[in-house]
């Protein structure tokens, strides 16, 4: 995906007499069709993941028939289940709104796959604005979120809405100061520029004032992508379901495919931030990515899978009260630490 | 004092009778003010089978399988309180190896109702490998009244003047395998759970009932105890062979969530003290005394009183002298406990509606009869 290709590609256009701009939309197409397709493998391996890992921890088995022992195709079983369930739209509804929902949450959180490096040349679009993209691109679902609570006519669906949307808000805040440490830190927008800086094994991780940053972007990260302990906005034993309490067969699967790909960006966009992105010893730069963002999947499997819930106030005090505040605190050490010339 | 800018207004939610966490089939009707409850309706009755009125057209044997159906995570309490108010009708007495059997019977029960709660608990706070954890614990107390009665859950292990059957080979070994077994297990859950700093901002504080309103309330057992009255009819009231058993009677006094969990935590720790004193101390002999076969009550009445897992059971059985009961009535604990419910919920938010119905435990199939 690097953009070799793509030059080789608009050259042979351009000596071939068309008009560039059919090169520019295959090109497009062709990287939307291979970013897709890669969430939805991705997403399918990750259900069977989270089902293993917590089948592992709660001692017991995890899907073990379909495709073999270790139940490998029962994900593409349940999304088989699901395109062909019924699709059910209950009376009451704001239909358009209900209907558009799913997608808008869904493509925000295909857009920003675009500036994940998953090596030195494999990156859609390297912006020179890269971050700034993905806090403005992931802060866009959470639209979705109301419209879906919104138009379900529906009270769990609108307080999980509410509970989503307080949230999300929250802790973007945060979110964004951790970022701001590691903009700080490599002096550039671009993820390209971010690796750059940690090349040599000079991980940010390892740096000092931003092992502050990675605990507060890991912790936001969790309530970003609602999972326990901050699942409030579809928390089972409350909401029932929340905002998705009235979406079945292929709608609901546009939800759920948006979470587990959103899981898998915080992780992969961890690993970027924090753990030298694609580099490692040995193996090809794509394969200790996909190491590196599925280890930090993992962990959050793991965190999911052992902690309760929070309440709703705990949740919103935990973010304005404690994490807000270190985080400019981290945001400026970092600046204090780079004005030094430290590193 | 803050005022509104916007007026709001409150909203009617009605949680259950489908619902993940209203345990059975209990609708709370609560009046919301955004996240906080303004009040609450308990609304029951999905649940109503008619127990009482059934008992009445049914011989007193044949009233006994019904009893295990009321509070079905301990049908063995519930079996003993209609089994004592017969037995006082007709002045019969269990032996002395049956008397310790069913105490060692009913302590089972206790603990894998307590396991019960303490992982349904959990699963209303969302620590979902603890409810999974709990019920593993909990299947080999299964396995046990499997073994011992051939049923698992509802097990009409007893009968009017003892017990159906004999414990059989083995089931002493594994009772005492088991009573080494749990409790690692249980330190288990406080390293998980109970020392789990998000568990105690959920718990710690929460739903406080005060112990005269408990009383008040008719509340009982954990749920009292909680609130930190000591109060517990196996002490107070002793049945069957309790009066010659050494345990505490757990209370604590923070009167909250936790005080309730706690209490239960501490409860199976004290049943399986229980269980192994009475393993100790077994007699042999029958475990039955000479009852006629058809069961003709004199004309009377009796009261049957047991300190279930959930608190003070009671069965009134009105005899007319002939081979059914002119009537049968249950005192069940959980029909208190909702009715002290909208005072626990009230103020508090609805994240902690779970936390609060979740800790006291409720049975639907005792509060609808």
């Amino acid at each position: 995906m690097s953009v070799g290709p793509y030059l080789r590609l608009t050259a042979w256009w351009q000596a071939s007499g068309w008009p560039t701009w059919i090169a520019d939309t295959i090109w497009m197409v062709l990287m939307a069709a291979i970013v897709t397709v890669f969430i939805m493998v991705t997403v399918l391996v990750l259900v069977w993941l989270e089902r293993k890992v917590s089948g592992d921890i709660q001692s017991r088995v995890g899907p073990n028939r379909v495709g073999g022992r270790f139940g490998p195709l029962q994900t593409a079983a349940d999304a088989l289940k699901l395109l062909m369930k019924e699709d059910i739209i209950a009376e009451g509804t704001d239909k358009v709104v209900f209907i558009l929902a799913p997608f808008v949450v869904f493509v925000p959180t295909l857009l920003v796959f675009m500036v994940v490096p998953f090596s030195g040349t494999w990156i859609v679009s390297d912006l020179n604005l890269g971050v700034l993209f993905v806090v403005a691109v992931s802060a866009f679902p959470v639209v979705g979120l109301i419209m879906a609570g919104w138009s379900s006519n529906n009270k769990y669906a609108i307080m999980g809405a509410l509970r989503a949307a307080a949230q999300s808000l929250s802790y973007e805040v945060p979110l964004l100061m951790a970022m701001v440490c590691v903009v700080v830190a490599a002096g550039s927008l671009r993820i390209g520029d971010i690796v750059e800086a940690q090349r040599g094994g000079h991980w940010f991780i390892l740096r000092f004032p931003l092992q502050l940053a990675f605990v507060i972007y890991f912790i936001t990260a969790l309530a970003e992508v609602n999972r326990v302990p901050f699942d409030l906005p579809e928390a089972e034993s409350e909401l029932v379901a929340g905002y998705h309490v009235e979406y079945s067969g292929m709608r609901f699967a546009f939800f759920f495919l948006a979470e587990f790909a959103h899981l898998f960006f915080v992780s992969a966009f961890c690993a970027t931030l924090f753990f030298g992105a694609w580099e490692g010893p040995w193996l090809p730069p794509v394969a200790w990515f996909l190491i590196k963002s599925y280890a930090i999947v993992i962990v959050i499997m793991w965190v999911r899978w052992t902690l309760p819930r929070l309440r709703i106030d705990q949740v919103m005090s935990f973010a304005w009260k404690l994490l807000v505040p270190v985080g400019l605190a981290a945001v400026m050490l970092t600046a204090l630490v780079r004005m030094q010339g430290r590193w | 004092m803050t005022q509104r800018l916007t007026p709001t207004e409150t909203m009617v939610l009605n949680m259950g009778p489908q619902h993940p966490s209203t345990h059975g089939v209990l609708r709370l009707q609560l009046t919301l003010d955004g996240e906080v409850v303004l009040d609450c309706m308990p609304v029951i009755g999905y649940l109503h089978r008619g127990i009482e009125k059934i008992g009445e057209a049914r011989t007193y044997p044949q009233i006994l399988p019904y009893t295990d159906r009321l509070d079905y995570l301990s049908s063995a309490s519930n079996n003993l309180a209609y089994v004592q108010a017969v037995e006082k009708l007709m002045g019969v007495e269990a032996p002395e190896r049956a008397r310790y059997l069913r105490v060692i019977l009913l302590e089972l029960n206790r603990i894998a109702s307590h396991l019960m709660f303490v992982a349904t608990f959990a699963n209303d706070l969302a620590a979902t490998t603890v409810f999974l954890y709990g019920l593993r614990e909990r299947e080999p107390i299964m396995d046990l009244f499997e073994m011992w009665t051939g049923a698992r859950l509802t097990q009409s292990g007893l009968r009017v003047g003892g017990l159906a059957r004999d414990i059989p080979e083995g089931f002493v070994d594994k009772a005492r395998e088991y009573c080494t077994f749990l409790p690692p297990r249980l330190d288990e859950y406080d390293r998980l759970l109970s020392g789990n700093r998000i568990f105690r901002v959920r718990t710690e504080g929460i739903g406080i009932l005060p112990p005269e309103e408990a009383i008040d309330y008719g509340c009982s057992g954990p749920t009292l105890r909680g609130s930190g009255v000591r109060y517990d009819i196996r002490r107070d009231e002793p049945y069957e062979v309790y009066d010659q058993l050494e345990f505490d009677v757990v209370t604590t006094s923070t009167c909250d969530c936790m005080g309730r969990y706690a209490v239960r935590m501490q409860e199976m720790r004290q049943s399986l003290r229980i269980i192994q004193q009475c393993l100790d101390r077994l007699p042999d002999g029958e475990v039955i005394a000479k009852v006629p076969r058809t069961i003709r009550p004199p004309a009377g009445e009796a009261y049957g009183r047991v300190e279930s897992p959930r608190g003070d059971f009671g069965c009134w059985v009105v005899s007319d002298g002939g081979p059914q009961p002119a009537r049968v009535r249950f005192r069940t604990p959980s029909f208190y406990h909702v009715a002290a419910l909208p005072r626990m919920l009230r103020g508090w938010k609805i994240g902690d509606v779970v936390a609060i119905l979740g800790s006291v435990d409720i049975v639907l199939g005792e509060v609808d009869r």
